[in-house]
C-alpha cells in the first residue's frame, strides 16, 4: 500500500489526512491547534498522534496559511492595469494582498507599507517600453525606506534594470521578472506567480518557523490558497486519461474571508458583446476580506444591509427573531470565533450569512454585462468573466460542508439570487460540497501523482 | 531596440465603426509607430488609462456614427487630471451629423483642446505628416522613421 500525508497547517486548525494511492482512499484524518506562535510541530504531532500509520507514508507534505497567510503588497500604475494585474498575480500565487497601490507612492504610502509588514512586495507599473518614470519614483521610494522583504519588480521591461538597480543599491533582497502587463491590458501573471511561490519556499517559509515541520515530514511546499487553485484546476481541466468535470467555480467561505476561484475562460457566452478592459485569467482568484462567517460577520452583515438581511429571514420564515436577537449573535461571532449555532433560530441566521458571503463574494468575482444605450439603440458591453455557463460550483468551508443543506447556501452563487440583473453569475450549475476537506491535499497531491489526486477528488466530492 | 513614438488610438463612445480604425493601425505601423489599439466602443477613461501605461505620445480618436461633439468633450481635461495634460491629441472621422460646415466643426474640436481635427475622408497619410510634425516640434525627433 502506497500512502500520502498531506497536510493544511491553517491559521486555527493543522488538518492531517492519509490516503491510499493505490486503492484512491481515504485512510484517515484529525486535526489539532495550530501552534505556529510557539512551535507548529507541537500541533502537528497532536493532529498525527491520532492518525495511524502516517510514518509509513512515503510523501508528506503541507501546504500552510498560518502565521498569517504569505501576505504581499502589490504596487502598479492606473489601478484598473498594472496595479489590477499585480493584485491578481499575487493572488494566484495563494498570496494574501495586504493592499494594492497605484501612481506614485506618498510618503504616507510609505509609513502604511511599513505598518503593513508584508512577506513580499509586488512592484508593477508602465507597458513593456511604456511609463517608466511612476515605477522608477516607487522604486526609489522603497529604496529610501528601511523595509527589509524582498520586492519582486514586474514592471516595463525597459525600466527593469534601472529599478532593480535602485533596490539593490540601497541593499533590498530584488527579483526581476517578467512585466505582469506586458502590452495594454494583456495579462502575463505566470512568470511572477511561479517567482512568489520560490521566494516562499526558500525564505518565507524558514522566516515563519514552519521550516520546523522537516523533523517530522518532507516539508511545506506552497500556501494553502496555491493549493486549492491547484486542485481546482486539475478538476476542471483533468490529467491525461482521467477527464475532468469542465469549467468550474470552487468557493470557500471561511471565518474571516471567503474565497472565489473560477476555471474558465470566462469569454462572451452571447454574440455581439465587445469584451472590455484587463484580460482575465483562465484560473482566477478572489479574496473578500469583509466577507466571513466568524470575524468578518460583523462587515459581512452591514455588506448584506440590515434591511435585506430582515427580509431574507422573513422570507425563510423567520420573521419573529428580534434585530436585537441577530444582531447580538452577529457580534457574538466576532468575538468568538469557534461558536456553533446552538438551536434553529441561531443556525438560520448563521444560513442566512453563508448564503450572502457566496452571493456576495461571487458579484464580485463575476464580470458584469453593460448595456449602452445609444440613440440608435442598446448595445452591450462585458467586464470582467461571464460565468454565467458555469457547470459546477463547489463549496467548502464549514458552514458549507457541516450544513444539513449545503445547497441553501450555495445557491447564493446563482444568477436569480444576485441582485444585479447584470451580473454574470452562473445561472444552472450544480452544486457539490468538500464534505472531507479534500481539496488543499488534492492541490498538495497533484504535484506527484495528478491522476490520483483527480480521482480522489472525483470519489470524495458530493453532489447536492 | 530603438524606441518608436506610440500611439494609442481607439473608436470613441458607443460608436462600432472597426473598419477605418484597422486601416490606421495599419497606416501607422508601417510609418514606424507602435500602436496601441483600444478598438472601438472606447470610454474616455480607457484612453487616458492606456495613454499613461503605455507611456503615449500621442493619442488618434475616431468618431463616425455623429456623436463626436458629445463622446469627445472633456477628454483633455481628463488627461490634464492624470498627469498627462500635454499629450497630442487628434480627432477625425464623421464628427458631427450629417454635412455641417467643418471650419466651424474644427473649431468646435480645436476648442475642446484637439490639437488637431480631420474632416471626413482625410486620408491616414496626411495625418501622419502632421504627427511626425508636431513630435519633432516638440523635440522628439531622434526617431528614425522608415523611408
Ligand atoms: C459600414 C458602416 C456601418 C457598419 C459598421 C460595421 C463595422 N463593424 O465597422 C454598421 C452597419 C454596423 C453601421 C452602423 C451604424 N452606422 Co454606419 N456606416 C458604415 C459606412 C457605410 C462605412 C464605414 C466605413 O467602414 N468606412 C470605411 C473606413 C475606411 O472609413 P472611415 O470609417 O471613415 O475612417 C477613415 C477616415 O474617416 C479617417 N479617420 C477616422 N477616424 C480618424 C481619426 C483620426 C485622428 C484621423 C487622422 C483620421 C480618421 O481615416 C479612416 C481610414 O481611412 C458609413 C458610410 C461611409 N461610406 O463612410 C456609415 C456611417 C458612418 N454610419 C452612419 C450611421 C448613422 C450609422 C448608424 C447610427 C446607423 C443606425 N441608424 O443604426 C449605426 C451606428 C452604430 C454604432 N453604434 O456605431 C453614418 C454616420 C452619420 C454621421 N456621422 O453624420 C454614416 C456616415 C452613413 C451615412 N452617410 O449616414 N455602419
Amino acid at each position: 500500500m502506497e500512502l500520502a500525508l498531506l497536510i493544511d497547517i491553517g491559521s486555527t486548525y493543522t488538518k492531517v489526512a492519509l490516503f491510499d494511492l493505490q486503492g484512491i482512499r481515504l485512510t484517515g484524518r484529525n486535526q489539532a491547534y495550530t501552534t505556529v506562535e510557539r512551535d507548529v510541530t507541537i500541533g502537528l504531532k497532536k493532529a498525527l498522534s491520532g492518525l495511524q500509520g502516517w510514518e509509513q507514508a512515503r510523501y508528506k507534505l503541507a501546504c500552510s496559511s498560518a502565521a498569517g497567510g504569505l501576505k504581499i503588497i502589490a504596487i502598479g500604475l492606473v489601478p484598473d492595469l498594472t496595479a489590477e494585474a499585480a493584485r491578481r498575480a499575487a493572488l494566484g500565487a495563494g498570496g494574501k494582498v495586504l493592499k494594492t497601490y497605484s501612481y506614485e507612492l506618498t510618503n504616507r504610502d510609505m509609513e502604511d507599507i511599513k505598518t503593513l509588514d508584508s512577506d513580499i512586495i509586488l512592484l508593477a507599473g508602465g507597458t513593456d517600453g511604456g511609463n517608466k518614470d511612476n515605477i522608477i519614483h516607487n522604486a526609489r521610494m522603497l529604496a529610501g525606506s528601511n523595509l527589509d522583504q524582498p520586492v519582486i519588480v514586474a514592471g516595463n521591461k525597459s525600466a527593469a534594470e534601472e529599478v532593480g538597480g535602485i533596490l539593490r543599491k540601497a541593499g533590498k533582497e530584488t527579483y526581476l521578472t517578467e512585466n505582469v502587463m506586458p502590452e495594454l491590458e494583456e495579462l502575463n501573471i505566470e512568470p511572477a506567480r511561479e517567482l512568489i511561490r520560490n521566494i516562499f519556499l526558500k525564505k518565507i517559509i524558514q522566516a515563519k518557523g514552519l521550516d520546523r515541520v522537516n523533523e517530522l515530514i518532507d516539508g511545506v511546499i506552497m500556501p494553502t490558497p496555491a493549493a486549492v487553485l491547484k486542485a481546482a484546476e486539475l478538476l476542471a481541466d483533468g490529467f491525461a486519461e482521467e477527464e475532468g468535470l469542465g469549467e468550474l467555480m470552487v468557493i470557500d467561505v471561511g471565518g474571516a474571508t471567503t474565497d472565489v476561484h473560477s476555471i474558465a475562460s470566462g469569454k462572451p457566452s452571447r454574440p455581439g458583446v465587445n469584451w472590455r478592459g484587463l484580460e482575465e485569467p483562465y484560473s482566477k482568484r478572489t479574496v473578500e476580506g469583509d466577507l466571513g462567517m466568524r470575524y468578518s460577520a460583523p462587515s459581512l452583515y452591514s455588506a448584506i444591509g440590515s434591511d435585506s438581511f430582515r427580509e431574507q429571514l422573513e422570507e425563510c420564515g423567520y420573521s419573529d427573531i428580534s434585530k436585537d436577537k441577530y444582531e447580538a449573535m452577529i457580534n457574538r461571532l466576532h468575538q468568538d470565533v469557534e461558536y456553533i449555532p446552538k438551536n434553529q433560530e441561531e443556525q438560520i441566521i448563521d444560513n442566512l450569512l453563508g448564503r450572502n458571503a457566496v452571493r456576495l463574494a461571487v458579484a464580485r468575482h463575476v464580470g458584469l454585462l453593460k448595456t449602452i444605450y445609444t440613440p440608435m439603440g442598446a448595445s452591450s458591453l462585458q467586464e470582467g468573466k461571464d460565468l454565467t455557463g458555469i457547470k459546477y460550483v463547489i463549496g467548502t468551508g464549514g458552514i458549507i460542508v457541516n450544513n444539513d443543506d449545503p445547497g441553501f447556501i450555495l445557491a447564493g452563487a446563482l444568477y436569480r439570487n444576485q441582485k444585479r440583473p447584470e451580473l454574470l453569475a452562473p445561472v444552472e450549475p450544480d452544486f457539490m460540497v468538500d464534505r472531507e476537506y479534500l481539496l488543499a491535499a488534492a492541490g498538495l497531491l497533484a504535484e506527484i501523482t495528478p491522476e490520483t489526486s483527480l480521482r480522489l477528488m472525483k470519489k470524495y466530492l458530493e453532489k447536492v | 531596440m530603438t524606441a518608436k513614438p506610440i500611439v494609442v488610438l481607439g473608436v470613441i463612445g458607443a460608436d462600432v465603426h472597426a473598419i477605418g480604425n484597422q486601416i490606421l493601425e495599419h497606416a501607422l505601423n508601417d510609418a514606424g509607430f507602435k500602436v496601441v489599439n483600444i478598438g472601438v466602443m472606447a470610454s474616455q477613461k480607457e484612453f487616458v488609462n492606456a495613454a499613461i501605461e503605455t507611456g503615449a505620445d500621442a493619442i488618434w480618436v475616431s468618431s463616425l456614427y455623429g456623436h463626436g461633439e458629445m463622446d469627445c468633450r472633456g477628454l483633455r481635461e481628463k488627461c490634464q487630471e492624470a498627469g498627462i495634460g500635454d499629450i497630442l491629441i487628434y480627432v477625425g472621422g464623421n464628427l458631427v451629423i450629417g454635412k455641417q460646415d467643418w471650419e466651424n466643426t474644427k473649431k468646435l474640436f480645436l476648442n475642446m483642446g484637439y490639437d488637431r481635427a480631420y474632416p471626413p475622408g482625410t486620408l491616414p497619410e496626411t495625418a501622419i505628416k502632421d504627427l511626425k510634425e508636431d513630435l519633432q516640434k516638440r523635440g522628439k525627433s531622434r526617431w528614425n522613421w522608415p523611408s
